[in-house]
């Protein structure tokens, strides 16, 4: 069967980066990345291949120049994440008939990634991420002597099945619309090894841990678009586990911060009205006392305003919000 | 067809002209809106992550009220649809998730036996509705637009409980429907993204540069509006727009449109009608393009 694949080559002569030109900030993935040119090939290959055969055979019987990243051909080693129609995927887990749209399957390195050539990325900042969150067992200090090997129940390391199934392809970094316009966000893959670590129960550093991630560019930077979770070649759901760390965040007591408060300025306002107050939520998010903060949201009030679209002054309830204040009551937790 | 009608908060509050446009398009459509007028807020995603509990009980309620008015769950809203249909996937599976929720809600005169199917008016369109009865109530082709389809993370993501897995065209709906009206679909990557929405409150540049970058993206492909089936990306597009461009140092100045408005425009209302006039970037010059004026 014949597929025809267009590859993303790396071009000397493209721009770089225009990350680097002041007064340009946030720039897109596209805008970001070098001008590359795009390189038609045709290969024969059977019905089931992946992206990664196609690629191999280029380069084995079409053209030496090309430079692709593979090792296990797997889905182990985590080696060939790469951008395959606009997503970030494992090349040897994509199935080319699957992938061909309009008659064509695109590969290129993610845009959201430094280019090294062709199909390589500098995993580097993928690498940087994942030991800032310290991906390591922290022993009690001073260690005290073993008596013996640490035992650890069976039960609390199936918890951790999920997270320990990531194999570090950075497919999920390379697809994080948080990442995107914020090279200080964590990300997905180090976040979800967060959570792995703060949740063993042989770590000493949990809630130290739990401090440093709710931070700047820590678990509250996710943009909640569910990107890692559909591109994760091993069902890690990274956003699911940034969510836990949320949680465990604030049950540990680190709930100064605009995340929490928005999280308890949604819930109250539920409580009390059965709905979304839209005119308190964002003021209660930024803290009343915030005043530079608050000020820079005056300006989009004003437009609302101008618009006729301002919610209304009197936020109504709902009618039965008896109902929904027994429920909180019942279950609310901390936002009883 | 009788459908159970959940509007979500922003239509009734920041985003009236969601709520107006959609009363507006149900009669030619032949949709009779039972509105759940006491079902709460979906939690869009915040409720449930801090106490998955509360949420799934919360939005158990609302999927019992649909249940009882024996019609699927319409939703006008990609966040509200995300959040409902995750429960309704999860208390269709989980016996234990589900009881739980009953003990709840059974002192509040509800029990929720796990059948409601919840389904965003844009799905409608094509799967219940019918595209044919779509194109007969066509009294003004939008010839001549370029149209870029916004369609909001919830309403894509996650692909199990979206039952996207099932029907992968429910990722396409958007451009069909650009082409059935007559106008042109934009192609662009910013599309299927996030509108940064969810991170406004806590790092608002960013989420405003996210937005703000996909907009310019579509305007660059030649996009006179974006249309999306989320209020909350609306909000972030279109509200925070001025914003937008502050931050990024350009001039966007595209305007967005509720899915409903774009229908009610080809249905032949007027754009007052729509509130076409109550955005806070201006439709006018989309509008000019089909001989309309707001």
């Amino acid at each position: 069967m014949e597929f025809t694949i267009e590859v993303g080559r790396y071009n000397p002569e493209g721009i770089y980066s225009d990350a680097a030109v002041p007064g340009k900030p946030f720039p897109a993935p596209w805008d970001r990345s070098p001008v590359r040119r795009y390189q038609t090939y045709k290969v024969d290959l059977p019905e089931h291949a992946v992206v990664l055969d196609a690629l191999i055979a280029i380069r084995e019987y079409q053209d030496q120049s090309l430079a692709v990243r593979c090792a296990c051909r797997s889905a182990i080693c985590g080696s060939c994440g790469i951008w395959i129609n606009g997503h970030a995927n494992l090349a040897c887990k994509s199935k080319l008939q699957e992938f061909t749209k309009d008659g064509t399957t695109r590969v290129e390195s993610p845009p959201s990634m430094p280019i090294i050539r062709d199909l390589v990325c500098d995993m580097n900042p993928f690498w940087e991420k994942h030991l800032a969150v310290k991906p390591w067992l922290q022993n009690k200090q001073p260690v005290p002597p073993p008596n013996e090997e640490y035992r650890v129940p069976n039960a609390s390391m199936e918890e951790l099945v999920q997270e320990v199934s990531c194999i570090s392809c950075g497919v999920c970094l390379m697809d994080c619309e948080s990442f995107a316009v914020n090279q200080e966000f964590l990300g997905p893959q180090a976040l979800a090894q967060a959570y792995r670590y703060a949740n063993d129960p042989r770590d000493a550093q949990s809630k130290e841990r739990l401090g440093e991630y709710s931070k700047s560019g820590g678990v509250w930077d996710c943009t909640h678009c569910y990107e890692c979770v559909t591109q994760c070649p091993k069902g890690v759901e990274p956003l699911e586990q940034i969510l836990k760390l949320r949680r465990m965040a604030v049950d540990a007591g680190f709930t100064n911060n605009p995340g929490t408060r928005h999280a308890d300025a949604f819930a109250e306002s539920v409580r009390d009205s059965g709905r979304l107050n839209e005119l308190t939520l964002l003021p209660k998010s930024i803290g009343y006392f915030n005043v530079v903060d608050q000020l820079k949201t005056l300006p989009g009030a004003f437009n609302l305003i101008r618009a006729g679209k301002l919610p209304p002054l009197v936020h109504k309830k709902i009618p039965g919000l008896s109902r929904i204040k027994a429920i909180f009551q019942r279950v609310g937790g901390r936002f009883k | 067809m009788k459908v159970a009608f959940w509007p979500g908060c922003v239509s009734k509050g920041a985003c009236p002209e969601l709520y107006v446009s959609t009363q507006a398009i149900a009669e030619p459509l032949g949709l009779e809106l039972h509105e759940l007028y006491q079902a709460p807020c979906c939690g869009a995603g915040v409720l449930s992550e801090q106490n998955p509990e509360l949420s799934d009980s919360l939005n158990g309620l609302t999927l019992a009220m649909a249940e009882a008015e024996g019609a699927d769950l319409m939703t006008i809203c990609s966040t509200c649809q995300g959040v409902l249909s995750n429960h309704s996937y999860h208390l269709a599976r989980d016996k234990t998730r589900l009881d739980k929720v009953n003990a709840t809600i059974a002192d509040q005169g509800f029990i929720y036996k796990g059948t409601t199917k919840v389904k965003h008016l844009l799905w409608m369109l094509f799967e219940d509705i019918g595209i044919d009865r779509v194109a007969a109530k066509i009294k003004r082709k939008l010839t001549g637009l370029k149209i870029a389809p916004f369609y909001g993370c919830y309403i894509l993501r996650p692909i199990e409980s979206l039952g996207l897995r099932e029907r992968p065209e429910r990722k396409n709906y958007l451009e069909r429907l650009i082409a059935l009206l007559g106008a042109e679909p934009v192609e662009y990557k910013g599309a299927t993204k996030c509108c940064g929405f969810p991170m406004l409150t806590f790092n608002r540049d960013k989420a405003l540069a996210m937005g703000g970058n996909h907009i310019m993206e579509a305007k660059e492909k030649g996009a006179d509006l974006l249309v999306t089936p989320c209020p909350l990306c609306h909000l972030n597009l279109d509200a925070q727009q001025p914003d937008a461009s502050r931050v990024l140092k350009k001039d966007i100045d595209v305007p967005i449109f509720h899915l409903p408005q774009l229908l009610g425009l080809a249905f032949g209302y007027e754009p007052e009608q729509l509130r076409l006039n109550h955005h806070v970037v201006s439709t006018k010059g989309a509008l000019e393009k089909v001989e309309l004026k707001v």
